[in-house]
């Protein structure tokens, strides 16, 4: 078997609580389908017949209990629970699952969406004999409104500086700006070795990742790494210049000792054959020094950065926003399904999603919108730009414009709601009501919430009256 | 009138050999059967790419941006994994010289063999051929194999089928895995070591040599030499697009040896200077031609004009029953898209598909024929161009 496929899944979602509130972020419908279902999706497409996924146990009860998460992947999932409270980082897990793991691993996220070529990041895994081969891809900017937030988008984010060589595939350093005291900080040795480097600073990392089976055994015996994105990654990448690894290594010394004496053997001997081929093939991946292939470095990291396509990952709000738009490009479904009853009289858009056993009724306008499974949406209703999830009830003459409704809610009659966030199982009643902009309601367990005028607030779990 | 007749087409019929198929790709016929093979072997087809020059329309031409991987599976299933690394090595060129690529073939077919299980009521000899038919067409998908790799494959089938059906499965495994490192070590490190031998007994003190390109064999005789104490001097002469030059300067350099780089438009310039050219070979051919890197026919061409002796070194591994009289018929196409270059931003051929008067043409091989050799320097000895079928026809009593 040649890699493995690992799927992380146990995230919290921590930087979308408002809508990882009720539902856990695996689950999350993205033009209808779990959030899970987009990466699953990706591996199956590309080949893979098993994948292991870890998940939490409240994910893997919805998944075999509740009707309407369904996965529809033909593949073979080993679903391996953590407890939700545990706080494991990504190579936490990894470690976790150790025995399972007896190749070299695919590691994916569940809230990465795209159509990436795989094969082109498994090519440099393979080609190169790398340690690490990752997906990055160019950000864009995400141009829809986001609810509950004040004006401009905060840059909350920090920066990751990436360094890659002049053929922009070898990753030569990576940092994040919250590591960085003052400045860039580049050690001389990359520089004598690489004296061209190009730094990025507008890239998405994918969370895909390609790892050699020694790293996860590395692992087993580090257990102060605990991320593999804001740990592992750049302990590799810093690795690769080293004076230590360039003689007996750190990582390959734990993999040869923890094979058996026999196979020790047959290594040492096909590392001669290697050595051979090396010093007889006339390549070399850079010139102009005296050094040899890879400098004679034996860990080397690659990275393989998508000019164009869908490469997102849904971890805030703005993403999930702008994922839902996307998705559709993604799958060859009808936009609307085939068991959602329409109503002849209302006009949905050519870039809406119905969803299953929907129900639609007369004079209602649906436009760049997605409305999830089960959802009744009563006569007059005009819904633009808006996320709908499932179970939704949408009484007669609401508007509702670009905003979020979480599954169960009930919109009342007459609500017109812009640019709000509507909580799971929360109820807006109020006749001619207006939810002023950028308005967040979560609410939980149906707790009825009388609305008057607000302006930019946030109300929280079971209040009764939301004041100014 | 009865039997005469009959012995007469018999003959006649083992006589006439079947072109092979990387030569005919211009016969629908013959690429419909390849699809087929290919289809029932489940190994997907490469398509062409580009315009194809008329005179080589009839050879495959691939992109290197279009790998074969991309129409595979991750993982993949049905080809072992070092078989398919093996395969993006050679498409990629991280793998290349006629001595690399069957040194690391052959440590491919290791891995396949220690991984294999003979499946119930199968014989390992039978089976394990069958196994690797299909490795061995997607390997010539991603780069038309070498002769050198033909020759070392036609050894290890011999080996499989060689093995007794009362053979243990543990056993046949390790006697053909110290098969292969057997004939690693005699055909291409020993032999290695004794062409060395051979050839610095021609060098002398003072002498000016020429090489071209990267020849591993060529690299290490220079280097066992200069290790001998001759004091000597060498000409690289390099040519585009592979400028493949560049690395054996590099490794000359780095062992101390005095070197002068030129291009190969500079040839008859520096001639004058040169006492000695040295030449390595992809594969020598039954009629005496031998078949090198392209170029390689232009310096040994020139060189007989200036009277100056043009040795080439071959290990007897790489003799191939073919015979060719010119680079036509048989030959290799490289990706066009290596012939253009970006100088100050501006890369003057962007477009060249555009133009449809324009081929773009980027050959691999060209023969040169044995009036413009003067010696061949292989493990048996040191032999004249003429003698390589003798040498074969020894081979083929030993085998």
């Amino acid at each position: 078997m040649e890699l493995q496929a690992v799927l992380m899944a146990a995230g919290g979602g921590s930087r979308m609580m408002d809508l990882t509130y009720n539902t856990p972020k695996p689950l999350l419908p993205v033009g209808n389908k779990p959030l899970i279902w987009y990466p699953l999706n990706l591996l199956e497409r590309v080949g893979f017949e098993e994948v292991i996924v870890i998940t939490t146990k409240e994910v893997q009860k919805m998944i075999s209990t509740d009707p309407k998460v369904k996965l529809d992947v033909k593949m073979k999932l080993d679903l391996v629970c953590i407890q939700e409270d545990a706080d494991m980082g990504t190579a936490d897990a990894l470690r976790h699952i150790q025995q399972k793991v007896k190749t070299d691993v695919l590691v994916v996220s569940c809230d990465l969406i795209t159509d990436a070529a795989l094969h082109e990041v498994v090519d440099l895994f393979r080609a190169h004999n790398a340690t690490l081969s990752m997906l990055m891809s160019k950000a864009h900017e995400f141009t829809e409104t986001v609810p509950g937030q004040k004006g401009k988008k905060k840059t909350g984010e920090q920066r990751d500086f990436v360094g890659v060589d002049g053929t922009g595939k070898r990753l030569l350093f990576m940092a994040n700006e919250a590591d960085l005291d003052e400045g860039v900080v580049i050690r001389k040795s990359i520089m004598r070795k690489h004296p061209r480097m190009h730094i990025k600073t507008g890239l998405v990392d994918a969370h895909l990742y390609c790892l050699k089976k020694s790293v996860v055994d590395f692992l087993a015996d580090n257990k102060s790494i605990s991320s593999i994105r804001g740990e592992l990654v750049p302990y590799l990448v810093r690795k690769q210049f080293s004076k230590s690894t360039n003689s007996p290594k750190v990582i390959d010394e734990t993999h040869q000792n923890l094979k058996k004496n026999d196979k020790i053997q047959i290594s040492s001997r096909d590392e001669e054959l290697l050595h051979l081929t090396q010093e007889r093939s006339c390549w070399n991946d850079h010139r102009g020094d005296m050094s040899d292939a890879y400098h004679g470095g034996r860990l080397r990291c690659y990275v393989h950065i998508m000019d164009e396509g869908i490469c997102y990952r849904v971890n805030t709000l703005a993403a999930y926003i702008e994922a839902n738009r996307l998705a559709p490009k993604l799958f060859d479904e009808p936009a609307v399904h085939p068991s959602a009853v329409v109503s002849e009289r209302c006009l949905i858009g050519a870039d809406s999603i119905i969803g299953a056993s929907c129900q639609i009724s007369d004079k209602t306008s649906i436009k760049r919108s997605t409305i999830g499974v089960s959802t009744t949406v009563r006569e007059k209703v005009k819904v633009t730009n808006s996320i709908i999830m499932h179970g939704v009830t949408i009484e007669e003459g609401c508007n509702i414009q670009g905003s979020v409704i979480c599954s169960n809610a009930v919109i009342g009659r007459g609500a017109d709601i812009k640019y709000c966030l509507v909580g799971s199982h929360s109820t807006a009643r109020e006749h001619n009501s207006k939810i002023a902009p950028e308005k967040r309601l979560t609410e939980c367990h149906r707790a009825e919430v009388n609305i008057t005028y607000h302006y930019k607030s946030i109300t929280y779990n079971n209040c009764h009256k939301v004041s100014k | 009138r009865g039997v005469p007749y009959q012995t007469v087409t018999l003959i006649h019929q083992s006589m006439v050999k079947r072109l092979p198929e990387h030569v005919q790709v211009d016969d629908p016929a013959v690429v419909k059967r390849l699809a087929k093979k290919l289809e029932r072997q489940q190994i997907p087809l490469r398509s062409d790419y580009g315009y194809k020059v008329s005179l080589f329309s009839h050879l495959h031409q691939y992109s290197r941006k279009a790998p074969l991987t991309q129409l595979l599976s991750i993982p993949s299933t049905v080809i072992h994994p070092s078989i398919v690394r093996l395969g993006l090595q050679y498409s990629q060129g991280i793998v290349a010289g006629s001595n690399a690529r069957s040194v690391a073939l052959l440590h491919a077919f290791k891995q396949v063999i220690r991984d294999y299980t003979t499946p119930p009521n199968e014989e390992l000899s039978r089976d394990l051929v069958n196994k690797l038919k299909p490795y061995i067409s997607f390997l010539n998908q991603c780069r038309p194999l070498s002769a050198s790799m033909g020759n070392a494959i036609k050894y290890i089938k011999k080996e499989i089928s060689n093995i007794p059906s009362q053979c243990k499965e543990e056993e046949a495994k390790t006697k053909l895995l110290t098969c292969i490192d057997r004939y690693i070590e005699e055909k291409i490190v020993l032999a290695a070591k004794a062409i060395s031998k051979y050839a610095i007994e021609k060098i002398s003190d003072g002498d000016v040599i020429l090489v071209y390109g990267y020849s591993s064999l060529v690299n290490n005789i220079l280097c066992e030499a200069f290790e001998k104490s001759r004091k000597f001097r060498v000409i690289v002469v390099d040519s585009r697009p592979r400028l493949e030059g560049r690395e054996a300067l590099r490794r000359l350099v780095q062992r101390g040896i005095s070197c002068t780089y030129v291009l190969i438009s500079a040839l008859s310039y520096i001639l004058p200077e040169v006492s000695k050219v040295f030449l390595g070979a992809h594969a020598l051919l039954a009629n005496g031609y031998v078949m090198s890197r392209v170029g390689t026919s232009q310096i040994a061409l020139v060189a007989r004009t200036y009277n100056v002796p043009v040795l080439v070194c071959c290990e007897t591994y790489k003799f191939c029953e073919r015979v060719q009289t010119d680079s036509f018929v048989s030959n290799e196409l490289d990706d066009p898209d290596d012939l253009m270059v970006t100088r100050k931003g501006k890369t003057q051929l962007e477009n060249w598909q555009d133009v449809s008067s324009l081929g773009l043409l980027n050959l691999v091989y060209d023969v040169t024929p044995p009036d413009f050799v003067d010696l061949v320097i292989t493990d048996l000895g040191m032999i004249p161009c003429t003698s390589v079928p003798v040498v074969l026809r020894v081979k083929n009593l030993d085998q």
